[in-house]
């Protein structure tokens, strides 16, 4: 059963990750993102991060495509867009190359290491992953105790953020009035 | 009765090594700056997805936590590359990642 949810998740992430690489249409690539999202959800339900799993789906594909989508449409860049022309000669080989090579490598770096990262007959305290509370309860401990400060933080980043964004995407008065 | 084969730390190590390549090849190939925004957001979600596997491989719950400070940031970061881009877009329609070698002094 576990296996077989690693795998059916697995191959969504898989899937949707090659789409968002391979789709001429960015609609469609966003689309992709949110598969590859839901199977990465998947994989945190499976070892036991609950809460983050309903975080992953409510802010990332809840918020963040939903962003994308957006901008896709308020900028009415929702077309295919030719994806034969190389604007590069050859740039796509010597990428794919990279990329077969970053996972041959990364892959060979975990199958070295295994002994190396894994304790031994322990999992993340079996109550967590037997029950979605106590995971929550864990990592709000974490959070709300080691990690106060930075969640403190944390809330001043999403401020600026916000106030930048709104002063970047602004019309400036003047600017409107020489478009109208 | 078979032994059941159950998914181990590195199946899930190996799964987020190729989801962050993948994000990656995307980056380097595509030229629409919000698919390379996209293939960024990949990149992020394959780092959560080894956090997470860490988290229960090592019995700690701060990989946890590092994921949802990612978590946090990632859309700090969206929304600002957004009011970027479309800051960008308004002026040059259909701009492009290579168009913008005009920014060259």
């Amino acid at each position: 059963m576990e296996l077989f949810v690693f795998v059916a998740a697995a191959l969504m992430a898989v899937v949707g990750s090659l789409g968002v690489v391979t789709r001429s249409n960015p609609v469609h690539a966003a689309m992709s993102l949110v598969l590859t999202l839901f199977g990465v959800a998947v994989l945190f339900v499976q070892q036991g991060a609950h809460f983050l799993a309903a975080v992953q789906i409510i802010v990332y594909a809840g918020a963040i495509v939903v962003l994308f989508l957006f901008v896709i449409m308020l900028l009415g860049v929702d077309r295919a867009e030719n994806l034969r022309i190389e604007p590069l000669a050859g740039q796509r080989i010597v990428a794919g190359a990279v990329g077969a090579a970053m996972v041959g490598l990364l892959t060979a770096a975990v199958l070295t290491s295994e002994s190396a990262v894994t304790v031994s007959g322990q999992g993340l305290n079996s109550t967590a992953l037997d029950s979605p509370d106590a995971n929550v309860k864990q990592l709000a401990e974490s959070i709300f105790g080691d990690n106060v400060f930075a969640f403190e933080i944390t809330s001043v980043l999403l401020l600026v953020a916000v106030v930048g964004t709104v002063i970047l995407a602004r019309r400036l008065p003047k600017q409107a009035e020489a478009t109208q | 009765m078979s032994a059941v084969i159950e998914p181990t730390t590195s199946w899930f190590l190996i799964l987020s090594a190729v989801l962050f390549s993948v994000g990656t090849v995307g980056v380097m190939v595509r030229r629409n700056p919000l698919v390379m925004f996209m293939c960024i957001e990949l990149m992020l979600n394959a780092v959560n997805l080894s956090f997470v596997t860490f988290a229960r491989a090592r019995a700690d719950i701060g990989g946890q936590s590092a994921v949802f400070f990612v978590l946090v940031v990632a859309a700090a970061e969206v929304v600002v590359g957004l009011g970027i881009i479309v800051s960008i877009m308004r002026r040059r329609t259909g701009a492009t990642a290579d168009d913008l070698t005009v920014l060259k002094g």
